[in-house]
């Protein structure tokens, strides 16, 4: 049954600065890959407390070290989390990543393990994080409207059923959803391919449409620079295929079918930037689910839709992802990653408005506490999106 | 019974919903944008997702989804057979 989203309301956490998260984690957050196992030892000591180990942070610089500062802060500062424990191997940039999220006004500290080493670090965080979880676990829910909530969608292992199934549901609940001034977000540049006029068309006015195009125009060049072919062997990728989808073109006239039919793209993200207003917003980003899905967290969205035709499986460690699929066989193959079995569409069983109030049930329950297939499976995919080598 | 859907009435391909198509079968499509009903003979055994050919190609030509341009045709492709990789290209990258 459709609800009326002008007085629904969810529940949920009102943090310093007045954004409102669905979940409340306490994140111990390495700065660099050196710091990964301090991180993960504080986490093992303190229930409650997540670490959020990756791969990168050493020697980057310029834009690529931009971009690695600006998700890190970002996650934090995400209101899906409660407060942040810091561990770098050194105290400056640290002490950066530290600032960048105390400007939320949240608990956050740093620990430096150079003149410490892991002991020390390890014993010394642990002590915060104790103080700060039993601190989170005291805070209460409390009730926000729509307009309060940011919901972010990519897709992904997608089919032809994605673009006549899944995709359009997550339209469907997207044009719902923008006339109550949530904030919405969609990207993944490259599958954008053969649809980037409909995007424009859909750009509120000439700015928006021309920095949208200067990212897609970006992202372009950056694949002529690279391919050594027409990259039928990564884009659309082997699950694509095997699903049916035989172009990027056909990839990405399924892929916007998720930004709905009347909802306008209000304005343009650089990567893991957060929008400044209500609306719809595209960010410059991956196709790669979990680089997206980071990107999405750090751009500080609570809620995520992610449709699916074969079955990617794929998680976040601070923003819920809710799974949908239209395709029967993985709903049947692989029940247990599917939150919104929206495979009735293609058997005309349901019109794309039920489809979508049946995502919107679920956005609402999710927001509200239950938890989603992935974070019940323990899905964590925490991956950073990197520009170039190191230096 | 819906064996396959459609997105528009004026698209050259159509995408199988159901398991098991086989050479020959009378299959039922929906044309979703018009809301009308089709029929077609499988000229291909044909996986569940993937497409069929609603309209005879022959190389060079575009291959229309949802009302738009999806690549070029690289192998000739009759009604009703399977429309994929094997015949149908990217025009980008």
């Amino acid at each position: 049954m459709s609800q009326d989203l002008s007085t629904a309301t969810f529940s949920g956490y009102r943090r310093e600065n007045g954004r409102v998260g669905v979940r409340n984690h306490v994140i111990i957050l390495p700065v660099d890959d050196l710091s990964n196992a301090a991180c993960e030892a504080v986490a093992n000591n303190i229930s409650g407390t997540m670490a959020l180990p990756h791969s990168y942070g050493r020697l980057q610089f310029g834009e690529d070290l931009e971009l690695h500062f600006r998700t890190l802060i970002g996650t934090g500062s995400n209101p899906n989390v409660a407060a942040v424990v810091v561990i770098g191997i050194e105290n400056g940039w640290t002490q950066k990543i530290v600032e960048g999220i105390a400007a939320t006004g949240k608990p956050v500290t740093g620990f430096g393990i150079e003149q410490h080493g892991d002991h020390e670090t390890i014993m010394e965080a642990s002590k915060v994080a104790k103080e700060y979880v039993q601190w989170a676990s005291e805070l209460r829910r409390e009730d926000a409207p729509v307009s309060e909530l940011w919901v972010s969608t990519k897709c992904g292992e997608s089919d032809t059923t994605s673009g006549c199934g899944s995709n359009p549901t997550v339209g469907n609940a997207f044009d719902k959803l923008y006339p109550h001034g949530a904030t919405l977000l969609f990207g993944e540049t490259s599958e954008i391919t053969g649809g980037e006029h409909l995007v424009a068309e859909r750009c509120r006015n000439d700015e928006v449409r021309e920095r949208f195009m200067f990212m897609f125009n970006r992202y372009q060049d950056m694949i002529e620079r690279f391919k050594t072919s027409d990259l039928s062997d990564s884009q659309p990728t082997k699950g694509n295929i095997e699903g049916g989808l035989t172009t990027i073109e056909e990839k990405a006239l399924g892929n916007i079918q998720k930004i709905g039919k009347e909802c306008l793209v209000d304005g343009v993200l650089d990567k893991a930037e957060a929008p400044t207003g209500p609306g719809l917003w595209f960010m410059d980003s991956s196709s790669a689910a979990a680089e997206m899905v980071t990107l999405a967290a750090a751009a500080g969205y609570v809620v995520h839709f992610f449709p699916t035709g074969q079955g990617n499986i794929i998680g976040n460690p601070i923003l819920p992802v809710i799974k949908l699929c239209a395709n029967p066989r993985t709903v049947r193959t692989m029940s247990e990653h599917v939150d919104v079995d929206v495979s009735g569409l293609l058997r005309k069983e349901m019109t794309p408005s039920d489809a979508g109030d049946m995502l919107l049930e679920s956005m609402f329950r999710t927001a509200n506490g239950r938890l989603t297939s992935a974070e019940a499976l323990g899905h964590r995919e925490f991956v950073l999106t990197r520009l170039y080598e190191s230096a | 019974m819906i064996d396959f859907v459609v997105h528009d009435e004026g698209d050259s391909v159509g995408v199988v919903v159901v398991e098991g198509v086989k050479a020959g079968d009378e299959l039922t499509g929906w044309v979703m944008d018009q809301n009308l009903d089709i029929k077609f003979k499988a000229a291909s055994d044909i996986p569940i997702g993937h497409k069929l050919a609603i309209k005879a190609m022959t190389a060079g030509d575009t291959v229309i989804k949802y009302s738009t341009d999806i690549g070029k045709v690289v192998a000739d492709i009759g009604t009703g057979e399977h429309a994929h990789v094997h015949n149908i290209k990217t025009k980008r990258w």
